[in-house]
């Protein structure tokens, strides 16, 4: 048991805080920091610094761009980055579908995407959950039936996160409509400008475009473009969705919303005294900040612990708490904001300061956390069945 | 950061697990147990000491072993996990913990070799009724010079104050200031009222008329610092300590969850109940990061303030996880939950008195609280 870093790893913080805070370029983290949204250009424009100094996909095999790092060095990787207001490397590329086709596709299906995958050359959407297959994944219905060598796709995905931006769309599709519900799902490889594909974006409660539906009428798709074996994409998936889990909990961007929240809350006050002046305002932040302490402690003994390639049993805990502080920090901001709250459209000649403008949407935006990934009601039966063995 | 034990910690923990898991193997032995004075078994307390444990935190010239706040975690958590009623943190981290950065080299030769070798069980008399969680006594004042000093007021509850051999007992300083004092048991003016507290153990009402007592260490001089970091070291034992029992106490509901049958099936195919399960098992990996961590800072850094308030971090978020395990683990297991026959209510009552020792979870969220706003992100590693 140790509290400090080796002395390597100290090096290695200090080499990623360095990098982060200096080569990404301002305008991104000054966005990141206001809480704005950011365009694509900014999201692709941070990858590609990234990829540029071989740190945007760690986590993949070392031949494809990855780094030999222990899981302790990823995580300061990661935590570095976020303190440092610098965007993740997109996760449906970096995260999702870059690891499935370096673990599982083809040698000419990984080097005709892999290196564009990484460095956001090709932006990938995901194309999982449909209108009636959301927890209940293995529901899903669009189908795909090989006609020749192609795959003709018909069907609807919806959630599309940031799909308006995409050049190609990971899905799973039903191939084998006998099979049970599992068994019969392919992962299909789909060109975003093909005929008959159409997206269609969803309007989120804080008036933003976040995600979208795509549907597919009749989408004529290569029969190379399968990832793997045919009717195995469940176990692609299922692969995808651990490494999901993973990185879900952005502790590091928490912490730091929490601290720049408290350094807004020391003006809010009437005539811009301190809201921390309040007792209950107080102790409310001083144990939203301990609890984020308690999460943080517990990614590090999770990520301590997973050196033999096994994930420690307490990683559930990342994402169902992860999402958790990550909204009570969203629902901090509001209530610091006041009646400031509703100004969510007053823009720049607005007295109201601009992190009071986008308090609400972000918390609006956010309910979703704990939703996406697995929603925490399915985490909670992880634990309950996969941890404590209460089966029902 | 580091949490994980090598090979001599987990030999540590095997070793104390078994003697208590032999000890103690039922909840009806515990029972037996405590219903005799001292509320505790001394043949268990001289197990511990032959192996070692009761010695783990002192200097090897003072007759310990040399071991550090790791070592005491493994013990405490053992004690927990069984909530095995001897007095570990109080005399042996407390207690032992006050002289060991008190007292002369004789003292500490005295004391610490006698509680490492079972003979001397010390209670610390600090609390006073009126005082809540203040760490400056104002009931029982000292009066002398020099090594001439006599003690007169009250303390209470002091826990095993009535067996102990030997009292520790915290008081005013004539100018200002605290001061630490040893008492024999056969002091002259020396009242001590025992009783049982509801988790099991006892504690006495101590009473002090003009009785002649010693000065731990420096006569006179303030000890206050002292005694903030003594605290703090065993309310983080104390944190170790609940942990042992939050496991077994969520280990022993999911059991129940498990093997009771209502409506022809088992429990846990109703999600209400295993989802509340789930959420217990979230608070019992919370609080142990955090524990484990305060731990590494009392072993590693040097900084009192950082590990005082460590040790504030850690007992505010047992505190919360406590009060939700344990009242969620009586809640499913039913009727049964609230009978003395059954384990589980013991432990909803011994992390009741851990809560409100040494500070509950809102009286450190407090102090938190005073200092929130004068750093911007919390650094764990303290720098």
């Amino acid at each position: 048991m140790k509290l400090r870093l080796s002395e390597e790893d100290a090096a290695f913080r200090e080499e990623m805080r360095e990098f982060f805070t200096t080569q990404v370029p301002q305008h991104i983290r000054d966005t990141v920091a206001a809480r704005r949204e950011l365009s694509k250009e900014q999201i692709v424009e941070a990858q590609q610094v990234m990829n540029a100094a071989g740190i945007a996909v760690p986590g993949w095999p070392v031949e494809w761009g990855g780094k030999d790092w222990t899981p302790l060095q990823r995580h300061i990787w990661h935590e570095e980055m976020q303190l440092a207001n610098v965007p993740p490397p997109l996760a449906f590329n970096a995260g999702m579908i870059g690891p499935v086709i370096a673990n599982f596709a083809s040698q000419e299906m990984k080097e005709r995407f892999l290196p564009k995958t990484a460095n956001l050359d090709i932006w990938w959407s995901q194309g999982f959950s449909e209108p009636d297959a959301g927890s209940d994944l293995a529901g899903l219905k669009t189908k795909a039936v090989l006609e020749g060598d192609e795959w003709i796709v018909n069907g609807q995905k919806t959630w599309t996160t940031l799909g308006q931006y995409g050049d190609w769309i990971f899905t799973l599709v039903r191939t084998d409509p006998e099979a049970k519900k599992q068994a019969g799902i392919s992962m299909l490889l789909i060109d975003m400008a093909s005929e008959g594909l159409t997206v269609r974006p969803i309007e989120l409660i804080d008036g933003g475009h976040e995600v979208n539906e795509v549907f597919f009428d009749n989408v004529r798709v290569p029969a190379e473009n399968l990832v793997g074996e045919v009717n195995k994409g469940w176990d692609y998936a299922k692969f995808l969705l651990g490494n999901e889990r993973v990185g879900v909990a952005p502790v590091g961007a928490t912490k730091r919303n929490l601290a720049a929240a408290k350094d807004v809350a020391k003006t809010a006050g009437p005539g811009g005294s301190s809201l921390f002046d309040d007792a209950v305002f107080a102790a409310r932040v001083a144990d939203l900040e301990n609890e984020i302490l308690a999460l943080e402690l517990t990614e590090m003994r999770v990520v301590a612990n997973s050196a033999d390639g096994k994930p420690h049993p307490a990683s559930s805990v990342m994402k169902l708490r992860g999402t958790e502080l990550q909204q009570a920090v969203t629902e901090l901001y509001v209530d610091i904001a006041g009646t400031s709250v509703i100004a969510s459209g007053a823009g720049a000649d607005s007295d109201i300061e601009d992190w009071a403008q986008v308090s609400a949407p972000v918390y609006l935006n956010m309910r979703k956390a704990s939703i996406y990934g697995g929603s925490n009601e399915v985490q909670r039966q992880i634990i309950a069945g996969g941890i404590l063995g209460l089966r029902g | 950061m580091d949490f994980v034990y090598d090979t001599e910690q987990e030999a540590l923990k095997d070793a104390i697990g078994a003697l208590l898991g032999k000890a103690y193997d039922s909840s009806e032995t515990r029972r037996e147990v405590t219903k005799t004075d001292p509320g505790w078994s001394e043949g268990t307390w001289q197990q511990l000491a032959e192996t070692g444990a009761l010695g783990l935190p002192f200097d090897e010239a003072d007759g310990g072993f040399g071991a550090g706040p790791v070592e005491v975690a493994i013990v405490a958590e053992e004690i927990g996990r069984v909530i095995a009623p001897e007095p570990y943190v109080e005399s042996v981290v407390l207690a032992g913990g006050l002289v060991q950065v008190l007292g002369t080299d004789e003292q500490r030769a005295r004391i610490l070799g006698g509680i490492a070798e079972g003979t001397i069980v010390p209670a610390v008399a600090h609390t006073e009724v009126g005082g809540r969680y203040s760490e400056q006594p104002s009931a029982v004042t000292a009066s002398g010079s020099g090594d001439s000093w006599t003690l007169s007021g009250t303390k209470e509850p002091v826990i095993t104050g009535e067996r102990a051999d030997l009292l520790i007992v915290t008081a005013a300083l004539p100018d200002s200031g605290t001061g630490v004092f040893v008492v024999e048991p056969d002091a002259t003016g020396l009242t001590r009222t025992g009783y049982r507290t509801m988790d099991g153990g006892r504690a006495a009402k101590v009473t002090f008329a003009d009785t002649p007592a010693t000065p731990l260490g420096h006569a006179g001089a303030d000890a206050s610092a002292a005694v903030s970091l003594a605290v703090a070291k065993a309310q983080v034992a104390y944190c170790h300590e609940a942990l042992g029992a939050m496991e077994t106490a969520l280990s022993t509901t999911v059991e129940y969850l498990k093997t009771r049958k209502q409506f022809g099936v088992p429990l846990m195919t109703f999600q209400a109940l295993t989802f509340r399960a789930a959420d217990m098992y979230v608070q019992v990996e919370l609080a142990r990061s955090i524990v484990m961590w305060a731990t590494l800072v009392l072993a590693d850094s040097e900084d009192a303030t950082f590990q005082i308030e460590a040790a504030q971090r850690a007992k505010l978020k047992v505190s919360k996880a406590a009060r939700h395990v344990s009242q969620e683990a009586v809640q499913l297991h039913g009727g049964i939950g609230v009978t003395a026959e059954y384990s589980i209510g013991h432990y909803m009552s011994r992390l009741t008195v851990i809560d409100h020792v040494l500070g509950d979870g809102a009286h450190h969220l407090q102090s938190l609280a005073d200092s929130v706003d004068d750093h911007a992100e919390y650094d764990p590693f303290g720098e």
